[in-house]
């Protein structure tokens, strides 16, 4: 088989079951760092071998061998007896597993478990999960997240050995633990999502990249949680957002809010699939923070239908946010969505009766206030709290927007 | 797995007047630990007043009254437990009557020097 063959084998074995090769091992000793480092040299054995050897019939079983053959013997090296007892289990799993099954069980789910445990450092969660379940490495998650290589590798690095000795375990907690610990997961999932938004980010950015590759643990996730229907809220979400991303900026990076963009550039296979998990989740009977923020985007979805906004629906969904979270996102959503229903003096209301110390530095208060103020005609007090919003934003092509909107 | 649970409490609770209730809870948490099986040690300790501290800096031992450090907690008393992973110890360290007051800190047991010595 020729050499380029076999790399483009191997590549889509990593590519396709990485992060279920390192849930597997990892599952069973305890230790990612050691499963991942297992399992990159099972990688490397791969590539000296199978361009003379050929591609084996189970790639994947072929790995899992190699990777705990290294696994026995670094812990023989190391002698450490209790490791290597639950590892010689694993030799023998691993032999039925290939002898038997043409996959292997899927522990993709403890693995997540694991990664937003509540004793993970909560900075690190969401790159754990990057790095353990899709294989991105660290200096890519590092320049995602806007810290250095360096950092994030200590980060990493720390997180993991806190993993196997502290004794963190592999399982799926059971209801009631299962919502708060199922609520860790998903944000963790949420947080590598907006890591990546920004409006400056464009196509094949690594920020991007970063988006995609949230959805694509969130994809995972609906499989893996089937019964849960925050998972496919989150999923939805996700979907409906990066459905507008052709929309955002105009060709020249002008920034466009939502309710001005052209819905014709929104991504109608983006939508119909965050459409039918939204479905899906409202069969489950249960309400959460994501399955309400994904109802949210959904309405906004709908004026490529029919035209208009729903804001008193969306006014709604927000005030059932804020009693499930009353974060102050949520609170000026609502205060936006009254003023757009045509009750500007509720929307007005509504933002002054925050805590002025929570908003003082919230760009996305000082836009509302702005729009509001313009839309009862307080001219001079509109463009002071756009020009407040302005420089409180990071986003270039939206400060610009800002500080238009504050001459108008 | 060994797990020690430090459990830290506030000062106040150390003017508070004794409380039967919590010396029951106290009791009854001890009694749950054994019945479970998991018990290696733990005592309550004394006041942190009756606490000395001890250093050696340059040769010189240094003996300082109470904890080292001026902290609106302190050291309460300890549990050694044995259980199969951290989400158990954890499960445990909620359970005691002192994390509804104060914190309750919980470590896996490293190596002993003191054990291989024996």
């Amino acid at each position: 088989m020729s050499e380029s063959a076999t790399h483009a084998a191997i590549e889509a074995v990593a590519r396709n079951s990485y992060g279920r090769l390192v849930a597997y091992l990892a599952a069973r000793s305890g230790d990612v760092a050691g499963a991942e480092d297992a399992l990159s040299e099972a990688f490397g054995a791969a590539l000296r071998r199978w361009p003379e050897d050929g591609v084996p019939l189970k790639p994947e079983a072929w790995l899992l061998h190699a990777a705990r053959n290294r696994l026995v013997d670094a812990a023989r090296h190391a002698q450490v007896r209790k490791r290597t007892e639950p590892l010689l289990q694993l030799t023998t799993d691993a032999e039925t597993v290939a002898a038997m099954n043409p996959t292997f069980p899927d522990e993709r789910l403890k693995l997540l478990f694991v990664c937003a445990h509540p004793a993970i450092d909560i900075a690190a969660r969401t790159p754990l999960m990057l790095q353990t379940v899709l294989g991105l490495d660290a200096a890519r998650i590092a320049s995602a997240f806007l810290v250095s290589p360096a950092a994030m590798e200590q980060r990493l690095v720390r997180a993991k050995t806190k993993i196997r000795d502290a004794g963190i375990p592999f399982r799926v907690p059971d209801p009631p633990e299962w919502d708060e610990r199922a609520a860790f997961v998903l944000d963790a999932i949420y947080s590598a999502y907006t890591a990546g938004w920004g409006s400056g980010a464009g196509d094949g950015s690594t920020h991007h990249a970063l988006v995609q590759e949230a959805i694509a643990i969130g994809r995972t996730l609906v499989q893996l949680m089937p019964g849960e229907p925050e998972a496919s809220g989150l999923l939805a979400l996700m979907l409906h957002c990066e459905a507008r991303r052709p929309a955002r900026q105009t060709h020249d990076g002008t920034f466009v809010p939502l309710d001005r963009q052209d819905p014709a550039l929104w991504s109608r296979p983006m939508i119909a699939e965050a459409e039918k998990h939204l479905r899906a989740a409202s069969a489950g009977k249960r309400l959460g923070r994501y399955q309400l923020e994904a109802a949210i985007q959904s309405i906004h979805a709908h004026r490529a239908v029919s035209g208009v906004i729903d804001w008193r629906e969306i006014a709604l969904l927000y005030e059932g946010l804020i009693r499930l979270a009353p974060t102050i996102g949520a609170q000026v959503g609502r205060a936006v969505a009254l003023a757009e229903s045509g009750d500007l003096p509720a929307g007005l209301a509504a933002l002054e009766a925050m805590p002025a110390a929570r908003i003082a530095n919230y760009q996305p208060w000082w836009a509302a206030r702005g729009h509001v103020l313009r839309r009862i005609g307080r001219q001079g007090e509109a463009r002071t709290a756009f020009e407040r919003a302005a420089s409180l934003t990071d986003d270039p092509a939206l400060r610009t927007y800002l500080l238009e909107q504050a001459v108008r | 797995m060994k797990y020690i649970l430090l459990v830290h409490l506030p000062k106040e609770t150390l003017e508070a007047p004794k409380n039967p209730d919590a010396a029951a809870a106290g009791r009854a948490y001890g009694e749950a630990l054994h019945a479970a099986g998991i018990f290696v040690a733990g005592v309550g300790l004394g006041p942190p007043e009756n606490a000395t501290t001890v250093s050696l800096r340059d040769g010189k031992r240094q003996v300082q009254d109470g904890p080292y450090a001026e902290s609106k907690e302190f050291l309460g008393g300890f549990v050694v437990i044995d259980v199969p992973n951290l989400d158990a110890a954890l499960e445990w360290a909620a359970r005691n009557p002192a994390a509804a007051v104060g914190t309750v800190e919980v470590h896996p047991l490293g190596g002993s020097y003191f054990a291989a010595a024996k």
